[in-house]
């Protein structure tokens, strides 16, 4: 499982259980992805199988409502769940997560904290509790560079320094001894971009970067990651329940119901062709700035589903208008597996969905029902 | 009623459109400071004008929609016309009533035609009560014994707003963040208000269960006869959900118009900025947004304000008169007042004027 010699092309093994493939072209592989916490009420499946290809240059985005297992996924690349306080195992994962041709699941702790922070950087959701109110800013940005680099202090400093005045803060010099709550919202989630990306990750994963701010500085915020993967050319992970901010930053979409992978395809595809029930609903109930109003949204009825009972078949089944169409001889209770389209996006991605329902059958109802009503 | 206090010189009041007959909420000059104490003797060192001077009115079966960005006074504007803070000036008139420096009792009549949705359905819900009880407690207040008794006004209520009438006696914790949503919904609609204000009353919830609720507002709003002031800060709910809408920047309205109107024909360089900044959930307009705003910096703080035009420190418009004379809020066409001296889509207030240095670098066109 750590022979990464070997090399296919991409998509092997989508929601497939791992059938001893080797590795990966791709930058990052990650296969067959779960994570499931043991609870006194149950086994919580956060993520059940999840599977994704993403290149260096290129944005990912994940989408799905609180509790389909986005930012578990984030933390789980990350190693962020390998050992809990006291050695204690914290969750079950098992799959695997090839980066660059390495094997992080099976990789020791300190290999993986060698790549954490150097070439995996992560930008949380609040700022404020991701930065330690006891340290100034500076030190905190220089300590992460100085971790993975053998520099004297005064280096470190200056890194730190020219790192803040690329993302945007005003007089980095002085703004280095300032404390965390010194800074504004949009400060602190500029200042916590400059401590992700002072190793030049190869790999940024930002958690819902902007959901915490105002639209204006979301706006800043945005453009400023926008730039800076040009300008670095790492791969961005960009989490969010925001579809207006995927539709800005991502080159790809994956969108997440019950810790699985539902749809995935280019931002375009999911957006104009999208094949699962879910996106649909997600479609539907977003209010929209750019069109006048319309006479109703269209949500999705009920909540999502317990983690730790997903409903067995289609983890969606409960909620889809569409269940009582029928499937030809499928039993409800088999889960649809992702399959793709034959139709493949402008940059050779292809468009997979995980539903019972015929392709043909679904692009009626998107045409015909859906899309003329959004 | 209260012609006397029309004194404020800055605001000019706007040319109503006298079709309406009297509106339902009336507020005038409203300013809430909170003070800012300092040392032993706590002596008042300053003071955040979370509020400074409002002037607007809700008309009866509208929707009102309040948006700004965080600490621009929406919330404060929110619960002062449901007095549940005290003014520091202006008035409130609801239905002809001054209602500004009225007292608990005095107001208690008036708690059961203005009623509340807040934004936390964790935080607004008694966790140690039961739903019977959350929604049956505006009944026990008032003294109020609905028709066919308290525990079938409450069923009904539940249904009403697409719970199940059996969960009348689970707790708060067994449900989701939408159903407890909809119960501070039934618990406000209990008493038949007439105005509800709804304080971000989506923003905590996903966006399958936010749609269910911003239709279930809808729904109630044509079977009730509701007036709204729905505050928030997303702006595309509040295109969604209003009918008229005010634009909030630093304690003060700087465009209130109709829906159409300010979507259509932004007047204010705020609000141009703020509805640009949003981002548009179609990858295909990707490529097509040069010309869009950046707002850069952030937000002055309100404890003391820019002088004049408080977003001339942010404008790209800025000129000399921005930074001396704040801008009244002024009807430049019908059902669209805009405070500003050099409008979008509008005439010019002051065209001979000479901007401000610095300020074309006050915004970024992004071009990519």
């Amino acid at each position: 499982m750590t022979d990464p010699t070997t090399k296919t092309g991409e998509t092997g093994a989508l929601n497939q259980p791992y059938d001893g493939a080797p590795s990966s072209t791709a930058f990052l592989d990650v296969r067959d992805l779960k994570v499931h916490f043991p609870t006194e009420d149950g086994l919580v499946k956060s993520v059940d199988g999840l599977s994704f290809t993403l290149e260096k240059g290129r944005t990912l985005g994940i989408v799905g409502e609180s509790g389909s297992g986005k930012s578990v996924t984030s933390l789980g690349i990350m190693g962020l769940h390998r050992v809990g306080q006291y050695g204690r195992q914290r969750a079950r994962i098992s799959g695997e997560i090839w980066l660059d041709g390495k094997e992080l699941l099976s990789a020791d702790e300190d290999e993986v904290r060698r790549l954490r922070g150097r070439e995996i950087a992560m930008i949380f959701q609040d700022p404020l509790s991701a930065m330690h109110p006891y340290f100034t800013v500076g030190k905190q940005i220089s300590e992460a560079y100085r971790v993975h680099h053998k520099v004297d202090k005064k280096a470190a400093r200056k890194r730190a320094v020219e790192l803040l005045d690329r993302v945007g803060i005003p007089e980095p010099h002085k703004r280095f001894d300032s404390y965390p709550h010194e800074f504004s919202g949009g400060m602190r989630q500029r200042a916590m971009i400059a401590m992700a990306l002072v190793n030049n990750p190869e790999l940024l994963i930002a958690d819902e970067p902007t959901t915490a701010l105002d639209v204006t500085v979301q706006a800043q915020i945005l453009d400023l990651i926008r730039d800076l993967q040009k300008e670095f050319g790492s791969a961005v992970i960009m989490i969010t329940h925001d579809l207006g901010v995927v539709a800005e930053m991502a080159d790809e979409l994956l969108v997440m119901y019950g810790g699985r992978c539902v749809e995935r395809g280019t931002a375009e595809k999911v957006f104009y062709e999208p094949r699962h029930p879910y996106t649909w609903g997600l479609l539907g109930s977003m209010p929209r700035i750019d069109r006048e109003q319309t006479e109703r949204l269209i949500p999705v009825k009920g909540s999502p589903p317990s983690l730790i009972n997903i409903p067995s078949g289609c983890a969606f089944n409960p909620r889809c208008p569409y269940a009582d169409v029928p499937k030809g001889n499928v039993t409800r209770t088999v889960r649809p597996e992702l399959t793709a389209q034959d139709d493949t996006g402008q940059d050779g991605t292809r468009h997979w969905s995980a539903c019972h329902m015929s392709q043909e059958e679904r692009t009626r109802i998107w045409t015909e029902e859906i899309a003329p009503k959004l | 009623m209260t012609d006397t206090k029309k004194t404020d010189p800055a605001v000019t009041l706007p040319a109503q459109a006298t079709d309406s007959p009297e509106p339902l909420l009336k507020v005038t000059g409203l300013t809430k400071h909170f003070p800012i104490t300092k040392g032993l003797l706590r002596r008042q060192s300053g003071a955040v004008k979370a509020v400074d001077g409002l002037d607007f009115d809700v008309r009866r079966g509208e929707t009102l929609g309040v948006v700004g960005e965080s600490g621009c006074g929406k919330s404060t504007m929110g619960r002062l016309i449901t007095r549940l803070l005290e003014p520091t000036g202006g008035t409130i008139e609801f239905e002809g009533k001054d209602i500004t420096h009225l007292g608990v009792a005095g107001m208690r009549p008036l708690r059961r035609d203005v009623q509340m949705i807040f934004q936390d359905p964790y935080g607004s819900l008694n966790p140690r009560h039961t739903v019977g009880t959350i929604v049956s407690a505006p009944f026990k207040l008032q003294n109020v014994t609905p028709e066919g008794g308290l525990k079938a006004e409450v069923q009904r209520l539940l249904s009403l707003v697409g719970l199940n009438p059996e969960h009348y006696n689970r707790y708060p914790h067994e449900f989701s963040g939408g159903q407890r949503q909809r119960i501070g919904i039934a618990r406000a609609l209990a008493l038949k208000p007439k105005l509800v204000v709804a304080d971000e009353p989506v923003s905590a919830l996903d966006v399958s269960i936010q749609a269910q609720v911003v239709n279930l507002l809808d729904d109630l709003q044509q079977e009730l006869g509701l007036t709204y002031v729905i505050i928030a800060h997303d702006l595309s709910v509040i295109r969604h959900v209003s009918d008229r809408i005010a634009v909030m920047y630093l304690g003060k309205i700087v465009e209130l118009a109709d829906n159409k109107s300010l979507y259509g024909e932004p007047m204010h360089p705020y609000t141009t900025a703020l509805m640009s900044a949003v981002p548009v959930p179609d990858p295909r307009r990707r490529g097509a947004k040069s010309g869009r705003i950046l707002l850069k910096g952030d937000v002055p703080s309100p404890i003391s304000p820019p002088s004049g035009c408080r977003f001339h420190t942010r404008c790209w418009k800025a000129t000399q008169i921005c930074a001396t004379q704040e801008p009244p809020l002024l009807a430049l066409k019908a059902g669209h007042q805009v405070a500003c001296h050099h409008p979008e889509n509008a005439p010019d207030q002051a065209p001979d004027d000479k901007p401000l240095p610095g300020a074309s670098d006050a915004v970024t066109t992004a071009t990519d």
